[in-house]
């Protein structure tokens, strides 16, 4: 749970100990005190050298701290009792409303309902100019063109799943292919899902592997990494599985593929989130989190805001750093809006269901 | 087992035990003959009914309820908006499954209610006396006819089409024919002049036609609302289609008023000066009103179809006729 207890065991295999991270380096300044300096010693020195070979990965990897599970658990039902109210309501809500992906992956998508998806992204609410767009549209590949052209001229982004979503069983060719293909098609963002088969079975170089390629694949797409928690089995699996897809070179990690229930909840969203948070103070890139399936009420989509202002700092409190992938949450989002502007309760026929 | 001992098996066979209590303790001592002991109070808990669940208000608070001879009889849960809010979720989601049962399910549903207050004739008529101060036998006769009133709304469950529908001649190679339909999730003031009878004189008519409710018990008498829907909830009434909250009216109505998800307003209980004020914001999503009746003054009167009317759509269907 603690940050510096897990840091302390964050060492490379090597003697850059002594190397200060370099002035340039933007590091929050925390009271817990300086941080182990084997571990400030920047990506790109003590990175570099956990993942230089499967063993050295596997030690890295075990190394981390464990979860305690108890006060996990305590702690995120702690912060899920703050109450937030009035102004800081409105303003949750308007900034839940940018950090929405909105999803839609079901077998059954047409290139219609599709573009409907696409129009409430720009203007989710019609009726008030005011409610910021959704950050991202996420689809099938085979979809991207279509949202790519019902989104041209928007700040909205077009986000793919590729990699063989939702099981990932299949050839890394066959990922590649199916990256190469929604990249081509426009994606901004593709959501990869990891081998959770090869994690379990501890073939973590496997899994560093691809999503290298992965990322390769992207060029200048962004790149989120879905661990699928609810398969991972303990929290413990889920921060290597985070520090894995950091090392890879994830611009996000995302909890579930909303396929597999539980999806995501709120401790292993706070575990995710100290990930993140201790990646980015050992010197690593700053890495957003996506929390994906399940959170379909303001109530909760607030309460994951207070986490990550509680766990990763303000600095993800962005679009570009934190986001929910959810298709119903949005209509709560706008219902819950309405009510803090008019007083009145809105109706469940108020809003489009696409 | 054919050689365990004789007295085993004839321990096993339920040879009596002597009792523990009585005189003896378990040491064996003799204490003598004790003083009859005295019961602890157990009082009811009187809590709101919202989605099949007894909950208590979202908010913590209650409120005491006198009888008008001044007598406290019972701490009652003290509703708040989140809890109406609650209760209209629970109402909505309810809605289209108890719409889509048949009429005759639903007149099944509504005997079954009669059926479980009839067998709790003596409970009812107790909290009606005591809250209403009415004397006992006025009490009984005020549970009798609401249990009848049960049984004759029931009845109109499979009927009311035959008098509010109707086949339409038209011109053109159509069977046209038009029938009422539930209009969704009614939410209603009960009235305070007589706390069970009332109340049942206004739910039942929205029920039995598919719409499901959110009541805002009498603020003075809520006691037989909240014994009521301990009936409801074992009554087959899928949950959610009925709610009972209690609390100030003043504070529940204008929030019921003003919510877009509720489709129709029953004003039977509402506060003379508020009337205006809760038309008004239930007209925000045209929402169907229907007035207090000063002409019901405590709901003995024989009841009419009107209530049934008053909350139902009409669908008219054009089907193709011929080749």
């Amino acid at each position: 749970m603690n940050a510096d207890s897990q840091e302390q065991v964050v060492k490379p295999t090597t003697g850059s100990a002594a190397v200060r991270p370099p002035p340039d380096v933007p590091r929050r300044v925390e009271p817990s005190g300086p941080l182990p300096a084997s571990v400030a010693a920047g990506a790109d020195g003590a990175m570099a050298e956990v993942a230089r070979s499967e063993t050295t990965l596997r030690r890295f990897l075990a190394g981390l701290a464990g979860v305690d599970q108890v006060g996990a658990e305590a702690r995120a039902a702690a912060l899920a009792t703050r109450s937030v109210k009035a102004g800081s309501k409105l303003w949750a809500i308007d900034t839940a409303i940018s950090m929405v992906d909105l999803t839609t992956l079901e077998g059954a998508d047409t290139p219609g309902k599709v573009a409907a998806l696409c129009g409430k992204a720009r203007r989710p609410d019609p009726s008030d100019t005011q409610v910021p767009a959704v950050a991202a549209v996420c689809v099938y590949p085979d979809l991207v063109a279509t949202a790519r052209r019902s989104l041209a001229g928007s700040t909205v982004a077009v986000a793919s799943v590729a990699t063989a979503f939702p099981s990932g069983r299949a050839s890394l060719s066959v990922k590649i292919a199916d990256v190469r293909d929604a990249v081509d098609a426009g994606a901004d963002e593709v959501d990869m899902v990891i081998d959770r088969g090869a994690f379990l079975s501890g073939r973590y170089g496997v899994v560093l592997d691809e999503v290298r390629a992965v990322k390769q694949a992207c060029g200048t797409a962004h790149l989120k990494v879905i661990l699928e928690t609810g398969e991972l089995a303990t929290y413990d699996n889920v921060r290597r599985a985070s520090w894995l897809a950091m090392l890879g070179g994830a611009d996000f990690v995302k909890t579930s593929t909303g396929k597999v229930s539980p999806a995501s909840t709120l401790p292993v969203a706070l575990v995710m989130l100290e990930a993140v948070r201790d990646f980015s103070r050992s010197g690593g890139q700053q890495v957003g989190v996506k929390v994906a399936g399940g959170i379909r009420s303001t109530k909760d989509a607030i309460r994951y805001l207070v986490l990550v202002s509680e766990t990763a700092g303000d600095a993800w409190l962005d679009a570009s750093m934190f986001r929910f992938g959810a298709s119903s949450l949005l209509n709560d989002l706008l219902m819950q809006r309405s009510k803090q502007r008019s007083g009145a309760y809105a109706g469940s026929d108020d809003y489009s269901l696409e | 087992m054919p050689d365990a001992p004789a007295t085993a098996t004839e321990q096993a066979a339920g040879k009596p035990v002597p009792a523990r209590h009585g005189t003896t303790t378990q040491h064996g001592t003799t204490t003598g003959p004790s003083p009859e002991p005295v019961r602890l109070a157990v009082r009811k808990t009187y809590k709101l009914y919202v989605a099949g669940a007894f909950p208590r208000s979202e908010s913590g608070r209650s409120y005491a309820v006198v009888a008008p001879d001044g007598t406290h009889l019972a701490n009652a849960a003290l509703a708040s908006r989140k809890d109406v809010r609650d209760a209209v979720a629970a109402a909505r989601k309810a809605q289209d499954g108890w719409a889509a049962a048949t009429a005759y399910n639903r007149g099944q549903v509504l005997y079954r209610i009669a059926e479980m207050l009839e067998d709790r004739r003596e409970q009812f008529a107790g909290v009606v006396a005591a809250s209403e101060s009415r004397p006992h036998a006025d009490a009984q006769a005020a549970v009798d006819a609401s249990v009848d009133r049960w049984v004759w709304y029931a009845g109109w469950a499979d009927k009311l089409a035959q008098i509010a529908g109707s086949s339409n001649p038209v011109a053109g190679p159509y069977f046209n024919f038009s029938l009422p339909e539930p209009t969704g999730v009614v939410g209603i003031l009960a009235p305070a002049a007589s706390s069970l009878l009332g109340l049942v004189s206004v739910l039942a008519p929205v029920l039995v036609t598919g719409n499901s409710a959110v009541v805002v018990a009498s603020e003075e008498r809520p006691l037989a609302a909240v014994t009521l829907a301990e009936v409801l909830a074992t009554s087959d009434l899928p949950p959610g289609v009925a709610n009972v909250l209690t609390g100030r009216t003043v504070e529940l109505a204008p929030v019921l008023a003003s919510h877009r998800d509720v489709d129709a307003l029953a004003l039977a209980g509402a506060p003379p000066g508020l009337e205006v004020d809760l038309e008004q914001a239930a007209a925000g999503n045209v929402k169907r009103v229907l007035r207090r009746d000063a002409s019901l003054a405590d709901w003995t009167e024989d009841p009419t179809p009107r209530r049934m009317l008053a909350f139902v759509e009409t669908k008219t269907v054009w089907h193709p006729v011929g080749i």
